[in-house]
């Protein structure tokens, strides 16, 4: 894609070849800078690296994790949505209040529908009347926000069915669960759909240049339409994830993970401006920040310096997107 | 475009030693704790609500005291249960002898305590308890239903016999501590939630804009109201904003907390009376607790109370009460 900016010396220093292949692919950065806040924590602690307490940052992570899977697909299509944590905290509450009466898998399918439901609602502002997702998903996560909380009659429900917080079951003894295993799976599965085939590669296409991307006969609507109903139905799963991780649906809960799930997004390398990046970066964005909050507390250092340095990589992240972008286009 | 490349180059050898330091600084931070130290966790709702600040304070001085080192951690808003319950698995990864935790929300936590209990933690509820209470091994904290009680009681003898129309400016609906003010506020009156003398009743969420905004509502509402229940001082000082800027006069407004800004509000005379929670002990007494796990595995068990003490320049007969001078020598933050 970028051949044309080919050092002339690049074939004679294999290493620079290597760094320039490196900057072009978004994931590697992150890879990095995982890879070296695992070896810095490893040195100073010795509680970080054990079998339990990596699965514990993987299991801390499944929430975000799969609010920033949709999140992804949205922000390739230069699409944002600030709405999902909302939507999750409402299949929740759905799910939660509505099995207490029992029938819990028709609860859970409720709220899978309800949530998807939203997404499409979202897609279709953005398609049909082309409103920019920004304005339409801050609208929403406001219209849901409160709509959950009336349906919610301010109270919390704590959830007891075992389908409902299956998710959390253990698989061996090293503190691995089924909501862990899902978000890898889901991970692959979404890595295969948006590299391997059609589908992906018009989401590429719409998000890079939409313009272009209709002219060259994708369905641009129907495309950024199915990316939004797939992101509510991730949002669905989100809620399970997060029923398995805290038996109780509370309207009060994750009223950042909006947020933080864009922050997974960007520090992974996905642009902000669409058609650039993709899953692989976002589940390494989602484990950086679960790695330096778990890695910062074993070496006892003061909770806001985890907020500090995931803030310091967001801006990283938008900085050397920026700078590559530059790249591309001498 | 080359001469942009070339200066990559020995970036990541010098990110290296960057890592290398930092690598360094952290073991010898995490080594100059001494591993032969008692570890104490403490999960609190917030970082930045004065209250919280002041229990960690307070919890961090007691551990040093003790020898102990304690890791203070937080949710990021009131409501953050994810938030708590990672705080509080990585505590327990980290291999803390004991937790301290104020739940945002009685219910959220039980399955992370659960499992800290089972790995031999003691686990303490500060300040809110947990639902149902025998979840933790013991609760220190206010007895809030007391410290409702205290106000309403307090309220009805200040108005001396005058016909009451109230203004509830209640905190967060379903949150445990604040329906327990309510409730002791209704008790101490002596009426229900359902009695003529209630004129109407605001959402506050416990934050000063939003209470002014629902006393400048109701008083728009209910001219005649003429005493005020407030969950705490922020929404009672919000509470006197709203019926200074109205010209009313003759309102009398109880509160809940014991902040120094709350007792400051006593003494000027914007509210008339408030009742304090002391956090310091509550922090000093889970500390003490844990520390005591440690040497000899005894565990305490059931709800401490840790006092709530009515402050009012204003004393009536038949409650006991503070003036504002011991107030102001015993407020936090």
């Amino acid at each position: 894609m970028t051949q044309t900016v080919k050092p002339p010396e690049a074939p004679a220093r294999p290493g620079m070849r290597t760094l320039a292949w490196a900057l072009r692919t978004p994931s590697v950065g992150p890879l990095f800078a995982l890879i070296l806040a695992v070896v810095i924590f490893s040195v100073a602690t010795d509680t970080f690296l054990t079998t339990e307490n990596l699965s514990l940052i993987l299991e801390q992570a499944v929430v975000i994790g799969t609010l920033a899977l949709g999140q992804t697909l949205i922000i390739l299509t230069a699409g944002i949505d600030l709405s999902n944590g909302s939507i999750a905290v409402m299949g929740t509450i759905i799910a939660g209040k509505l099995a207490m009466d029992g029938g819990a898998p028709a609860a859970l399918l409720i709220a899978f529908a309800a949530c998807t439901a939203v997404g499409l609602l979202n897609g279709a502002l953005v398609t049909s009347i082309r409103l920019p997702p920004f304005i339409v998903t801050l609208g929403m996560l406001t219209v849901i926000t409160a709509a959950t909380r009336l349906y919610s009659e301010s109270r919390s429900y704590p959830v007891t069915s075992g389908l409902l917080l299956w998710l959390d079951t253990g698989i061996g003894s090293q503190g691995f669960t089924y909501g862990s295993v899902l978000l890898l799976l889901m991970y692959g599965a979404f890595w295969y759909a948006l590299t391997q085939t059609a589908w992906g590669r018009h989401v590429y296409a719409v998000g890079d240049d939409r313009e272009a991307a209709r002219l060259t006969g994708i369905k641009t609507r129907r495309v950024m339409l199915s990316v939004y109903v797939i992101a509510g139905l991730l949002y669905g799963i989100a809620a399970w994830q997060a029923l398995g991780r805290i038996p109780n649906a509370d309207a009060n809960a994750y009223q950042n993970a909006n947020l933080d799930s864009i922050t997974a997004v960007v520090i992974g390398g996905t642009s902000l401006f669409g058609g650039r990046g993709g899953v692989v970066g976002t589940l390494i964005g989602t484990l950086i920040v679960g790695v330096l909050r778990s890695g910062l507390t074993q070496a006892g250092i003061d909770a806001l310096y985890q907020d500090l340095a995931t803030g310091v990589l967001v801006i990283a992240a938008v900085a050397l997107d920026q700078l590559t972008r530059r790249r591309a286009r001498v | 475009m080359t001469q942009h490349a070339i200066p990559r180059i020995p970036r990541i050898p010098l990110i290296c030693a960057a890592a290398a330091v930092l690598a360094g600084s952290l073991a010898a931070c995490g080594s100059g704790s001494g591993s032969g130290q008692l570890k104490i966790g403490l999960v609190t709702k917030t970082e930045t609500n004065p209250y919280f600040v002041k229990l960690r304070e307070s919890a961090t001085a007691a551990a040093k005291a003790k020898g102990a080192q304690l890791e203070a951690l937080a949710g990021k808003f009131d409501g953050d249960n994810e938030g708590q319950v990672t705080a509080m698995e990585n505590l327990i990864a980290k291999g803390v002898k004991g937790i301290l935790i104020t739940p945002s929300n009685s219910t959220g936590v039980l399955g992370v305590i659960k499992k800290a209990r089972e790995k031999g933690i003691l686990v303490i509820a500060l300040d809110t308890a947990t639902s149902p209470a025998s979840a933790v091994d013991a609760t220190y904290a206010t007895d809030n239903l007391d410290a409702g009680r205290q106000q309403g009681a307090w309220v009805k003898a200040h108005m001396g016999g005058k016909p009451a129309r109230i203004a509830m400016l209640d905190g967060t609906p379903g949150a445990t501590v604040d329906d327990n003010r309510h409730d002791g506020f209704l008790k101490g009156f002596g009426i229900a939630d359902n009695s003529p003398e209630i004129a109407g009743r605001a959402i506050t969420n416990g934050a000063q804009d939003k209470g002014q905004q629902g006393m400048e509502n109701l008083l728009q509402a209910h001219p005649d109201v003429n005493a005020v229940y407030t969950i705490n001082e922020p929404a009672a000082r919000g509470a006197a904003a709203a019926i200074k800027a109205a010209g009313k006069s003759g309102i009398t407004v109880g509160s809940i907390d014991g902040s120094c800004a709350g007792v400051q509000a006593v003494k000027s005379g914007q509210v008339g009376a408030t009742v304090m929670q002391f956090p310091k002990k509550m922090a000093e007494q889970g500390v003490d607790a844990v520390v005591a796990y440690g040497k000899s595995k005894k565990k305490p068990s059931g709800f401490h109370s840790t006092g709530a003490q009515l402050i009012t320049d204003k004393p009536v007969k038949g409650l006991p009460s503070k003036d504002t001078a011991w107030g102001l020598k015993n407020c936090w933050g």
